[in-house]
């Protein structure tokens, strides 16, 4: 059910292209990291930071705010250019990702990265992580709610099964997980690699409640968000259908960019064609 | 020291969890379906909100306290030392280590004492793998007694930290008041004496004991330090067995390799120590099923290997 207006959406669409712009802006410097699935990420990590959490970047360490761990520790980039864009960092530290003796680590580290929760970048990790997050929620009697995101191939590792049996055991209806669904990890087609479908079914067989939306439609996103928001007893796992590399024409489903930043040549048409979808964006508010 | 009282160091470290549960409502304790032989039974029943019952999943036991101490708990993880180090060390060094959390993992069935369920079950290279990384603390208490000390100063003390501690009872070393001002990060002189120290940790500090006595009757003077932090690692101490004694002996239920006696080697070769050196320990091989103190008296970690060594040693 789609209740939002036109120009609150398009509003988050144009955060979306600024966080892609950053996105291979950031890569583009580093020389290194991983477009596909940063690319991906944006839209449900706009929704979460732009509309859907409560947080302060004036005081990451309220006690009371919601949390986001990004468990896909390799989309980094989304996830810092977000924080940067919502002021919990100078947004010029963007273009130092990945360099000696600058804050932005190749993945995301919580110790010294403002706004960060969870040290990731070793895949399956963070939804356990985030598990503690809401068991802590519960014994506090706090009403903040957990963010988790995995990625599709992620879910190869054991742990996300232990975890995912572990939430819902403990009824953790204060957190909500998203898994970015795009298809692709880095030796192929994840139902080649180690068959994931049905996905689904595979949550819903685990006890959690599922929901599937077009993870670029950031309309669907926000009511799903909301949706899990009003679960009770029971975690809920939002499927995100996305496509790796989205938003970049040659890198949409293009496994060669899982971990290969753009040249000179690739990074300027990204850029215009980033532009170009602005453009089309800005004049319509 | 009364040789005939035993206390067996994990009821101490449960009950010991209890008590400070009372006082630190921050404490939350997570086992893997161990929690009858960890004895982290004990709080369940007193604190059953704070107790967290994981099931047989270590990774996902390590990387929850994680989050759970990212909230401001103070979380105490326990199994056996062989599914709490090495079946999770990537989930230790990313989430706990790296990620400088308040994670206290306290491990029961370390070494080869754990007996008859044999060499699978028998954990000598924890010390190793734990100590190797940074920001972690590494801990061995020695009896009942210290392990209740050491487990307070766990929940006190902000940090990544590792204990580990044997199945079997153990010989009670110390009284309370012995023990009410040992910090983390030294090491504890239990006797002193002039012609050797033999340093050693956890259970094998006892052997040490008896070694000593052993010795004394026989001549030799042997000085024993209970190594209890094995990092960091209270190298003044080292130096200063070297500077004082002709020689040193590492004792630990453990491999050779890397545990408390790569510690004190370090120390000694850094700092161009000329005194005589020899490591005890499990050398680089897997036990058996046995009795303790056969695996013990097979694998050369008994009293009288401690007296023959130490003589060959100092000769």
């Amino acid at each position: 059910m789609k209740q939002h207006n036109e120009e609150f959406v398009r509003k988050l669409d144009l955060t979306s292209v600024k966080i892609r712009k950053h996105i291979i802006e950031m890569l583009y410097r580093a020389k290194s990291g991983h477009p596909g699935g940063s690319l991906s990420a944006v839209e449900a990590i706009v929704a979460l930071y732009f509309h859907h959490m409560n947080h302060n970047p004036k005081n990451p360490k309220d006690p009371n705010r919601d949390r986001f761990v990004l468990s896909k520790g390799h989309a980094a980039p989304t996830l810092y250019a977000a924080l940067a864009e919502c002021g919990y960092f100078d947004v010029k530290e963007l273009l130092l990702l990945r360099q000696i003796n600058c804050m932005l680590q190749g993945h995301p580290v919580c110790t010294h990265i403002p706004g960060v929760e969870a040290s990731t970048g070793s895949l399956g990790h963070g939804l356990s992580f985030a598990n503690g997050i809401a068991l802590a929620g519960k014994l506090d009697k706090k009403d903040y709610r957990v963010y988790v995101m995995v990625g599709d191939g992620e879910t190869n590792e054991g742990q996300i099964w232990e975890a995912a049996a572990s939430a819902s055991h403990y009824k953790l209806d204060n957190l909500t997980a998203l898994i970015d669904r795009n298809f692709l990890q880095i030796d192929g087609n994840t139902e080649d690699v180690l068959r994931l479908e049905s996905v689904r079914d595979r949550w819903s067989s685990f006890g959690w409640y599922v929901l599937e939306v077009d993870g670029h439609d950031i309309e669907e996103i926000i009511d799903a968000l909301l949706t899990a928001s009003e679960q009770k007893n029971q975690p809920t796992m939002i499927i995100l259908n996305t496509v790796k590399g989205k938003g970049i024409s040659f890198m949409e489903n293009n496994i060669d960019f899982h971990g290969v930043p753009p040249n000179e040549m690739e990074y300027k048409l990204a850029m215009k064609e980033l532009d170009t979808v602005q453009k089309a964006l800005e004049a319509t508010l | 020291m009364n040789k005939k009282e035993m206390a067996n160091p994990r009821d101490a470290y449960g009950e010991t969890l209890v008590e400070l549960g009372g006082k630190y409502r921050d404490i939350v304790v997570l086992d893997a379906d161990l929690s009858k032989s960890t004895k982290t039974i004990l709080f369940a029943k007193k604190y059953p909100e704070r107790f967290f019952e994981m099931g047989i999943a270590e990774a996902n036991m390590i990387s929850t306290a994680a989050g759970l101490a990212s909230c401001g708990k103070i979380p105490f993880a326990s199994s056996f030392a062989v599914f709490a180090t090495g079946r999770v060390y990537d989930q230790i060094r990313i989430d706990v280590a790296y990620s400088r959390a308040n994670v206290k993992i306290f491990a029961t069935h370390g070494g080869i004492s754990v007996g008859k369920d044999g060499a699978s079950h028998q954990m000598i290279e924890d010390l190793t793998l734990m100590r190797v990384l940074p920001n972690m603390t590494v801990l061995a208490p020695s009896d009942a007694i210290q392990t209740r000390r050491l487990v307070e100063l766990m929940a006190t003390t902000e940090g990544p930290m590792y204990a580990r501690i044997g199945r079997a009872n153990a010989p009670v070393l110390y009284k309370k008041e012995d023990l009410k001002d040992i910090k983390i990060g030294k090491g504890l002189v239990v006797k002193d004496g002039s012609d050797v120290s033999i340093i050693a940790c956890g259970t094998m500090v006892a052997q040490a004991v008896d070694a000593q006595e052993k010795l004394s009757q026989d001549g030799v003077s042997a000085r024993v330090v209970d190594m209890y932090t094995i990092k960091p690692l209270d190298e003044k101490l080292v130096i200063k067995c070297a500077r004082e004694t002709n020689a040193i002996l590492t004792v630990e239920e453990h491999s050779v390799i890397g545990g408390l006696g790569g510690a004190v080697s370090e120390v000694l070769a850094e700092n161009g120590s000329p005194t005589k050196f020899k490591r005890m320990g499990v050398q680089d091989m897997f036990c058996e099923s046995g009795e303790p103190e056969e695996l013990f008296e097979k694998y050369g970690l008994s009293t009288p290997h401690i007296v023959k060594t130490v003589k060959k040693l100092i000769k």
